[in-house]
C-alpha cells in the first residue's frame, strides 16, 4: 500500500517534470532540429521524427554520429558541434515533446 | 481571481514603466496590455519568427507585415528554371500563420520611427511596437553594374527572387536554339544563397544536355572561390563534360557592365554575348532595414548574435539574409534557425529575462542533377560579437561519396523543403 503510494507519487512527479520539460524553452541547438526533422507525427519523410522519441536513443545516435560508428550523410558533420551534455539536454527536450 | 491578478499585474507593470519614463523611452504597450511585436517580411525568417513568438508566448500581440499574399520560395526554384518543377510547388499562403493568432497586414512597410516605436504602412496608417523584427531579405542592387537596372532585368533576368523572374529565365532557355550560349554572372560575397549560382549552372546544364546538347554555359564570377566548389567542379566534369566553363575573378570573370540591347556582359578582359544572360547582381539588405537605420556602410545589418538586436537601432532585431551573421551563410535554413532563436530572445527581453546564448545549425543542399545532392552544414555560436563556426563541426559532403550517398542527399533536400515549408507556412 505504502509502496503503491510512493510509486504513484514518483509517477506523478515524473509526469509533472515531463510536462515542465515539454513546455520549457528548447536547450541551445534543439530548435534547429525541426528544420529537417518534422515535428508532425503524420509527415511522410525519409528523415526520422524526433519528438516523443526515446531520449537515450537520440543521445546514443548523436554519440554514434560523432565518433563515426553510426554512418550518416550530414548528421556526422552536425553532431560534432555538440558535446555529450548538450546532446543529452537536447535529447531529453525532444523526447518530452508530443 | 484571474482577472484581478491580471489587473494588478498590469498596474504593477504600468507603475514600473512610469518610473522608467524618466530615464529612457518606456515600452509603451506594457501600460496597455500585451506586448506588441511587429515582424516585417513574410519569408523563411519573418514568417517563422512570427509563428514562433506566438508559440512561445500566446499572449504576445504579433503582427506580420508582408505585402504579398503568396510567398514564392527561392530554394528549389533552380529546378523550376530547369523545367523540373512547377512554380506552384514553390508557393505558399499565410492562412496557417493567421490561424495561429498572428495578425497579418498585407501592405508594404514604408517607414520606421525608432523613437516613437512605430512602423508606417503604405496606406498612411501606422503600427506601434515594443520590439520590431526585420526579415526583409535582400534588395538587388540596380546601381552596381553599369547598364543593369530594373528594365535590363526584363531582358537579362536575375531570377534571384523567385516568381516572374524565375519563369522568365525558364522561357528564355526554352526559346533558345540548340548550340546557344548561356551566361551566368555571379556576384562577390556576401549574397543570398552562396551555392545558388553553381547549382543553377548544374540544373541549366542538365536541361541543355537533355534538350539542347550542343549548347554551352559560362559562369562569369566576381570571386576566385565559391561554396562547395570541389563538389560542384567534380560534378561538372562527371555530368556535364565540356558544357560548363567557370571563369574566376582572376581569369577576368568579374562583370562590370552589361548591354541589354545586345545581351552582352562586359568584363575587364572582354565581352561575352549570350543567347541567355542570367545576371545575378550584388545585393544589400532589404530597403526597410536602411529606412530603420539598421544598416551599416556595407548595406547589411550588424547584430548582436545573442538577441539579433541591431548594433545601431535599439529594439529592432534583424534576421535572415539581411543580417551580418558572421560564419552563417545567407540561406533559408539559417533564416529559419535564426528566427526561432530571435523569437526566444525577444520573448525573454519582453518578459524581463536575459536571453540565453543560442546555438544554431545550417544545412544547405544543392542538386547537381536530379538524384544527385550535395550539402554544406555548420554549427554556430556567438563568439566575439558574431556567429562563429563550432570548430570540428560542419563542412561539405565527402568528395568521394558513392552514388547512393548523393541520392540520399537529394532525397533529404526534398524532405528539408517539405518539412520547413510545412513548419513555416503549413
Amino acid at each position: 500500500m505504502n509502496l503503491l503510494c510512493v510509486a504513484a507519487g514518483i509517477a506523478a512527479v515524473v509526469a509533472w517534470s515531463h510536462q515542465v520539460l515539454a513546455a520549457s524553452e528548447p536547450p541551445p541547438g534543439a530548435a534547429s532540429c525541426s528544420g529537417c526533422h518534422s515535428p508532425e507525427a503524420t509527415a511522410a519523410s525519409p528523415v526520422v521524427r524526433l519528438y516523443g522519441r526515446d531520449a537515450g536513443a537520440i543521445a546514443t545516435a548523436m554519440a554514434g554520429f560523432r565518433d563515426g560508428s553510426l554512418p550518416a550523410t550530414v548528421m556526422a558533420r552536425i553532431a560534432k558541434g555538440f558535446s555529450d551534455d548538450e546532446s543529452r539536454a537536447i535529447a531529453a527536450w525532444l523526447a518530452a515533446q508530443k | 481571481m484571474g482577472i484581478s491578478h491580471r489587473i494588478n499585474r498590469r498596474r504593477f507593470l504600468g507603475a514600473g514603466a512610469a518610473t522608467v519614463t524618466a530615464l529612457a523611452f518606456p515600452p509603451p504597450a506594457f501600460a496597455q496590455g500585451a506586448a506588441r511585436v511587429v515582424v516585417i517580411g513574410g519569408g523563411f525568417g519573418g514568417a517563422s519568427c512570427a509563428r514562433a513568438l506566438k508559440q512561445i508566448d500566446p499572449k504576445l500581440q504579433v503582427t506580420l507585415v508582408e505585402q504579398n499574399r503568396t510567398f514564392t520560395a527561392c530554394p528549389f526554384s533552380n529546378n523550376v528554371i530547369a523545367g523540373l518543377r512547377s512554380i506552384e510547388q514553390q508557393q505558399f499562403g499565410y492562412d496557417g500563420i493567421a490561424a495561429d493568432g498572428v495578425t497579418l497586414v498585407a501592405q508594404a512597410a514604408t517607414a520606421v520611427d525608432g523613437k516613437a516605436r512605430t512602423v508606417g504602412l503604405a496606406d498612411g496608417t501606422s503600427l506601434g511596437y515594443d520590439r520590431l523584427v526585420l526579415s526583409p531579405g535582400v534588395d538587388l542592387r540596380f546601381d552596381a553594374l553599369q547598364g543593369y537596372d530594373e528594365a535590363a532585368a526584363l531582358k537579362m533576368p536575375h531570377a534571384w527572387k523567385a516568381g516572374e523572374q524565375t519563369l522568365l529565365l525558364r522561357k528564355q532557355l526554352e526559346a533558345m536554339d540548340d548550340g546557344g550560349l548561356v551566361v551566368i554572372a555571379a556576384p562577390a560575397n556576401p549574397f543570398r544563397c552562396p551555392p545558388g549560382p553553381y547549382e543553377r549552372a548544374c540544373l541549366i546544364a542538365h536541361y541543355l544536355k537533355t534538350k539542347k546538347p550542343r549548347s554551352k554555359l559560362i559562369i562569369l564570377d566576381a570571386k576566385d572561390t565559391f561554396s562547395k566548389q570541389r563538389l560542384f567542379q567534380n560534378a561538372w566534369k562527371e555530368l556535364y563534360p565540356d558544357m560548363i566553363e567557370w571563369i574566376s575573378l582572376s581569369q577576368g570573370g568579374k562583370v562590370n557592365a552589361v548591354d541589354p540591347a545586345t545581351n552582352t556582359l562586359i568584363t575587364d578582359f572582354g565581352n561575352h554575348t549570350a543567347q541567355v544572360a542570367n545576371v545575378i547582381p550584388p545585393q544589400r539588405a532589404g530597403r526597410i532595414a536602411a529606412i530603420a537605420g539598421a544598416t551599416d556602410n556595407t548595406g547589411w545589418c550588424a547584430i548582436d548574435p545573442v538577441t539579433f538586436e541591431s548594433r545601431s537601432a535599439p529594439n529592432i532585431h534583424i534576421i535572415g539574409d539581411a543580417c551580418l551573421a558572421g560564419a552563417m551563410p545567407k540561406s533559408a535554413f539559417s533564416a529559419n534557425s535564426q528566427a526561432k532563436a530571435c523569437a526566444s530572445a525577444v520573448a525573454a527581453l519582453i518578459a524581463g529575462r536575459s536571453p540565453a546564448a543560442p546555438k544554431l545549425i545550417n544545412t544547405c543542399y544543392s542538386l547537381a542533377a536530379p538524384g544527385y545532392g550535395i550539402s554544406v552544414a555548420g554549427v554556430y555560436v556567438p563568439k566575439n560579437g558574431v556567429f562563429a563556426d563550432v570548430e570540428g563541426a560542419g563542412g561539405v559532403s565527402p568528395a568521394d561519396a558513392p552514388a547512393d550517398f548523393r541520392a540520399r542527399e537529394a532525397d533529404y533536400a526534398q524532405s528539408w523543403f517539405a518539412t520547413t515549408t510545412a513548419q513555416v507556412f503549413g
